[in-house]
């Protein structure tokens, strides 16, 4: 019970310091969106897909891709308290340890999901469309948040890490080729057959190919199992990356 | 033990293979300051993690307020406030969301937290502030809304790790007449310092830490003492000068003499203040050096602690 309130006491005031300071949390959203604009405008004259429009294959990537981004905030957050004795204080308090994790994954979710609100109207706002009827796309929504909830864990874990400025900024900036080396841009299939098999077993494509499956998008027109079968690793890669980082972080913050 | 809130024997602690606190024993009477005092790296903050249960010792036995740190951490965290080296309050949030947000941690009953947010900004000079976003306070301000939320439970030990680092003047003062306050109340303050004249003003002991080890254990006055009685600084007008000052301090009382350019001071140690003077007195006279002032006084805690560690090059 104790540890329910702590995490909402936690979880409340990082969403007072957003109402406060709404500045960061507002770039943090247009950013999605301003990938739809480059991708789908500036570059997206250039790209195409086998079978139909790319803004429409585009989509579920970005809000796939949305979701990894989520890891920064994730890390650059966690380390932040930490460094600043925030967490340490908190540690010495009579609070339940779990609950300042437990409260910075439900921050985050939040954080996700309204940014993932954004992202959708901006979505149905360039004539995006979901074609499979209300409960595949509800299905490709809780994919999507899966991931992000996986990757908030993996961000904790991180965080808790590698802890030094640098250092974050270093995983901030390999999360990119990680987001880029993927299905969510253009085709694995016009990459080198070594690179477009990385780019195809990454969780990321996993996610942003079942979202195209389940919002009736255009697909990449995968041969492989990889490609065939996407809602399965969408579901399984999340739950894989859970089954690591939860553990570890937990551990890892247990020890101080 | 009766009469002991805090209780340290045979602290050891080890990073890898080096060595942070080599056998720490510490005793802190009820009510009372007590001051940690080192250089960078002495591990004074390493005692105040162990003592805190945010670190687990390898080695030894800590008592706070009875608790055993490592048997029962959870119990000790409900007795302790810590205020680290940083500010930890929400620069975004008012004092006031603040405070309430640490006092609901606290176990506090909603209406009770608001009730006592409100006690404790008035009790820390915060009252008018309270509506404001803490990045709008001072320095000094939010060091003490710091304190503040770590009193909301009235704890048996408020630890201080290095509470005035980066403040100005004015907001140590703040900071120190708080902690003033609090140890009138009956609060017991363990606090680290590099700051000499800090420990000077509000520990009632002082235990010097070097490289993992106790060096010292008194109160500043007997530290200070220690050192050989008071000094006689003598403070030249002309910055050439110095050195003439120097020599005729030397041969009026006797030993070695230091030179600070900077202030333009030559200082030395004296046994008999009386005597110093009066030769010191009659030897300027028939001197051609015009001085500034002169000052008889106790010698301040950096000199001791040079004294005690013997080295004044790490410095």
């Amino acid at each position: 019970m104790t540890a329910l309130l702590d995490g909402y006491l936690l979880t409340r005031r990082e969403v007072q310091r957003w109402v406060h300071q709404p500045a960061p949390v507002v770039i943090a959203l247009l950013f999605p969106v301003l990938q739809v604009l480059i991708f789908g405008y500036l570059f997206g004259g250039a790209f195409t897909v086998p079978n139909g429009s790319y803004l429409d294959y585009l989509m579920p990537g970005v809000y796939a891709l949305a979701m990894m981004f989520g890891l920064e905030s994730t890390l650059g957050a966690v380390t932040a308290d930490l460094n600043r004795g925030v967490t340490d204080r908190f540690r010495a308090m009579p609070v339940r340890r779990t609950a300042i994790l437990t409260a910075r994954a439900a921050a985050d979710m939040l954080n996700s999901c309204a940014g993932f609100a954004v992202l959708l109207g901006c979505g149905l706002l360039v004539g995006w469309r979901a074609h499979e009827g209300i409960g595949p796309a509800l299905a490709a929504v809780a994919l999507l948040l899966l991931l992000r909830f996986a990757l908030v864990w993996l961000g904790i874990y991180l965080g808790l890490l590698v802890r030094r400025t640098e250092l974050v900024t270093a995983v901030q900036i390999l999360v990119w080729p990680l987001g880029f080396c993927s299905s969510v841009f253009v085709s694995p299939s016009t990459m080198p057959p070594w690179l477009g098999a990385i780019a195809e077993w990454n969780p990321l494509s996993a996610t942003a190919a079942a979202a195209r499956e389940l919002f009736g998008n255009p697909g990449w027109g995968a041969q492989t199992w990889a490609g065939q079968h996407p809602v399965v690793l969408a579901g399984c890669w999340p739950v894989l990356l859970l089954l690591v980082f939860v553990p570890l972080a937990v551990r890892r913050y247990r020890r101080g | 033990m009766y009469g002991v809130v805090i209780s340290v024997d045979g602290m050891r602690k080890r990073y890898g293979s080096k060595t942070a606190l080599d056998g720490i024993r510490l005793e802190v009477a009820p009510g009372r300051v007590h001051g940690l005092l080192g250089p960078n790296g002495a591990g004074k903050t390493t005692v105040v993690r162990i003592l805190t249960t945010l670190t687990a010792m390898d080695e030894g036995s800590a008592l706070v307020d009875g608790i055993d740190v490592r048997a029962d951490p959870a119990r000790v965290r409900m007795r302790i406030g810590l205020v680290g080296q940083y500010s930890t309050v929400d620069e975004e949030l008012t004092g006031w969301q603040n405070l309430e947000l640490y006092a609901r941690l606290h176990h506090l009953p909603a209406r009770r937290a608001r009730t006592r947010a409100r006690e404790l900004l008035e009790r820390f000079g915060l009252g008018e502030a309270a509506g404001r976003r803490v990045c709008t306070y001072s320095g000094g301000m939010r060091r003490r809304l710091d304190i503040a939320a770590s009193m909301v439970r009235a704890p048996s030990v408020l630890f201080l790790d290095e509470p005035t680092t980066g403040l100005d003047p004015r907001g140590r003062g703040q900071v120190w007449d708080s902690v003033r306050e609090l140890v009138a109340e009956g609060t017991t303050v363990l606090l680290t310092t590099q700051y000499l004249d800090e420990a000077d003003q509000l520990a009632d002991r002082v235990t010097v830490l070097d490289r993992g080890r106790v060096i010292a254990e008194a109160a500043p006055r007997e530290l200070k003492s220690r050192l050989g009685g008071d000094r006689i600084d003598v403070i030249v007008r002309e910055p050439g000068q110095l050195e003439r000052a120097g020599e005729l301090l030397t041969g009026a009382v006797g030993g070695a003499v230091h030179l600070d350019p900077e202030t333009n001071t030559a200082s030395i140690g004296v046994t008999d203040r009386l005597a110093a003077l009066d030769n010191l007195v009659r030897a300027l006279r028939s001197a051609p050096v015009e001085l500034a002032d002169i000052e008889l006084r106790q010698p301040t805690l950096d000199e001791a602690f040079l004294a005690l560690t013997g080295d004044g090059d790490r410095r």
